[in-house]
């Protein structure tokens, strides 16, 4: 079904990353990489473990700051910025490491992911009244849309802590998409989740697309998951990009093949 | 059987946003309204008012305070006290410079000044955690003490260094100063702290209150989702102070009359609130009352079972308080962090339950 998505004539590019280099003290994590994501596409970046699949998401959301490159986001070269800029901006993502706010329910963790959304000031929301509390129903509704999408009704007053690890990385998946991001950054979704879960987490992450038209870039060591989902995948190995192209042609690569597919992973 | 859920629906968001969605909580919260405002002000005398009653309403509202900066938004602070002294200062310059002020003015406005300077002392904050964050908000608490202690201009140049509560009303009845009758002292301090209590609650249970725990719970990621840490973190330490200064000021006019910095605001004050949140229940605004509550009466219930009961002296009965209060904040904080307002939902949740506890 990628083949079937992938040859639009003139596709947008929603962001570019133009020969970006990261380092931390001798450590280079990132060495000139260049690759851009299409409007409406699924972008994989694979690669083995300290690949710098990571740090390229911190980057292009404005946590970290490349020591030389550039980005471009719609078509407007990025300064740089604190995160919480980029958030606003419709960049939005989950974690590796789940980081959820543990002490909170699903229905606030969801609801915190609307923040920038959010501006009612201090006095209204004092008295939750007028339009405080006409932004907190308007916020709310969206969210329980959210909430019927990834089909958590359930689990909505759980405290996150207390859900098992599966829903966990779900309930990341709502906050991220509550913000109604135009970019959303996916690193490792499916890590650590039996078959089922895999599965309906790739059903998430496809129908996203499909329905909101979300560009997704999506950090994943599956393979198969990779080939179903994804429209074209970058390669990075030691912080360098060795390949981008569409699944088939980057699964046939030899550098890939040597350097990713031949390496075990668990 | 009697506390129920189930068969109570609620059909909208805005009914399930309701601080209280169900009735048995909304009877019982009336009811204990009604006894507060008009029972207690007609059987309340001088021995209940100044033992129990006001420092309990003052310390509640000085845990809200705390609560809303530590509990809520996960930084710690250990200057409550020297905050407290800022309210009281202020309170005290507004009464003498302006002796036709309402006192609800002066309790707002000492608040205002409060969170200004909780504000500029919450600044490290923004660099440093945890640990080091409590030790520069310790440093504010000997500064602020200090200080109230050493210029003349904030005790008006008196000769003991005292500050003392004149005579002023609020809303026409007398509240502070010797004159002033207990059960409006008691109403005008009841008012305060259920208006200020409910202003936490909307706070806390919307945008702003999500901001702080999400800072509280993983700065990072809240970072990154949208969160903007400066504001979100200097915004607690204003709100926080804001209360912690009204409490300030509480104490000195309405409850005690007369303070001295040294000993109604020493860094003794900023331990019991802390103790006071960390036993009714970090981000609860409940828990703040409970904390208060169980703060204010421990002592007085040790001394008359010990000294009274089992005849010891008073400075042995002293001890045993401390180390048992010692060795309940060890309990809370490994065993039950949410505290005492955690064992209440659990109360709840049985009483749901029962008879049938399957
Ligand atoms: N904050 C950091 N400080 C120092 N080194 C880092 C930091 N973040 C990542 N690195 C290093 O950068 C490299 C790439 O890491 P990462 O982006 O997490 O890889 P991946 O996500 O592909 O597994 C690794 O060598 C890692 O140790
Ligand atoms: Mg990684």
């Amino acid at each position: 079904m990628a083949a079937l998505e992938q040859p639009t004539p003139q596709p947008e590019v929603l962001l570019a990353v133009e020969d970006v280099t990261l380092s931390f003290g001798g450590v280079q994590a990132i060495k000139n990489v260049s690759f851009d994501i299409h409007k409406g596409e699924i972008r994989a970046i694979i690669g083995p473990n300290g690949a710098g699949k990571t740090s390229m998401l911190n980057v292009i959301n404005g946590f970290y700051h490349p020591q030389q490159g550039t980005i471009w986001f719609k078509g407007v070269e990025r300064s740089e910025m604190r995160p919480y800029v980029a958030a606003s901006q419709g960049v939005s993502r989950t974690f590796q490491n789940i980081a959820l706010f543990r002490g909170m329910s699903t229905l606030d963790n969801i609801m915190t992911g609307r923040v920038t959304k959010m501006n009612k000031n201090i006095f209204w929301q004092a008295l939750h009244l007028g339009p405080a509390r006409a932004e907190e129903i308007e916020h709310r509704a969206k969210v329980e849309e959210v909430i019927d999408f990834l089909e958590i009704q359930h689990i909505r007053r759980t405290p996150v802590g207390r859900l098992p690890y599966g829903l966990q990385k779900r309930v990341e998946l709502a906050r991220a998409l509550a913000a109604e991001p135009e970019l959303l950054l996916l690193d490792e979704p499916m890590a650590g989740m039996n078959l089922e879960e895999k599965e309906d987490m790739s059903r998430f992450v496809l129908d996203v697309n499909e329905q909101f038209g979300t560009t997704i870039a999506l950090i994943e060591h599956d393979m198969a998951v990779v080939m179903d989902l994804s429209t074209r995948v970058v390669v990075l190995d030691h912080g360098e990009l060795i390949a981008d192209g569409t699944p088939d042609e980057v699964s046939a690569n030899q550098k890939v093949i040597d350097a990713y597919l031949g390496v075990a992973h668990d | 059987m009697f506390y129920r859920e189930t068969g109570q629906y609620r059909t909208d968001y805005a009914s399930d946003q309701q601080i209280l969605n169900l009735p048995q909580d909304k009877w019982a919260m009336a009811l204990l309204l009604a006894v507060a405002f008009l029972v207690v002000p007609l059987l309340i005398n001088d021995y209940w008012a100044n033992a129990i009653l006001l420092p309990f309403l003052i310390y509640s509202m000085a845990a809200l305070g705390l609560n809303i900066l530590t509990g809520y938004c996960g930084q710690v602070s250990l200057g409550t006290g020297g905050f407290m002294a800022v309210g009281a200062y202020a309170a005290y310059k507004l009464m003498t410079a302006f002796p036709g002020l309402d006192l609800t003015i002066v309790v707002l406005f000492a608040g205002f000044v409060t969170a200004a300077v909780g504000t500029v002392f919450g600044l490290p904050s923004l660099r440093i955690k945890g640990f080091y964050l409590a030790v520069a908000t310790l440093a504010a608490q000997f500064f602020l003490v200090w200080l109230f202690n050493k210029v003349p201009w904030f005790f008006n140049y008196s000769a003991t260094g005292m500050i003392s509560a004149p005579a002023r009303t609020a809303f026409g009845l007398e509240v502070s100063g010797p004159q002033a009758p207990i059960w409006a002292k008691y109403l005008f301090c009841l008012t305060l702290v259920t208006v200020f209590a409910l202003i936490a609650k909307n706070i806390t249970r919307g945008r702003i209150g999500r901001m702080w725990m999400a800072i509280r719970d993983m700065d990072i990621a809240a970072e990154l989702i949208g969160v903007r840490p400066l504001w979100s973190k200097l915004s607690a330490f204003a709100v926080s102070s804001f209360y912690v200064g009204m409490a300030g000021a509480m104490l000195f006019a309405v409850w005690l009359g007369a303070v001295e910095p040294t000993e109604a605001f020493g860094i003794t004050v900023s331990f019991n609130v802390l103790f006071m949140v960390i036993i009714g229940g970090l981000g609860s605004i409940l828990g703040s009352f409970l904390g208060a509550g169980f703060l204010v009466l421990l002592p007085i219930l040790l001394k008359s079972v010990l000294v009274g009961g089992l005849a010891m002296t008073v400075a042995t009965a002293k001890h045993v308080e401390l180390v048992l209060l010692g060795s309940l904040i060890i309990l809370f904080l490994i065993a039950e962090p949410h505290g005492l307002n955690r064992l209440w939902q659990i109360t709840k949740e049985k009483l749901r339950l029962w008879p049938f506890p399957y």
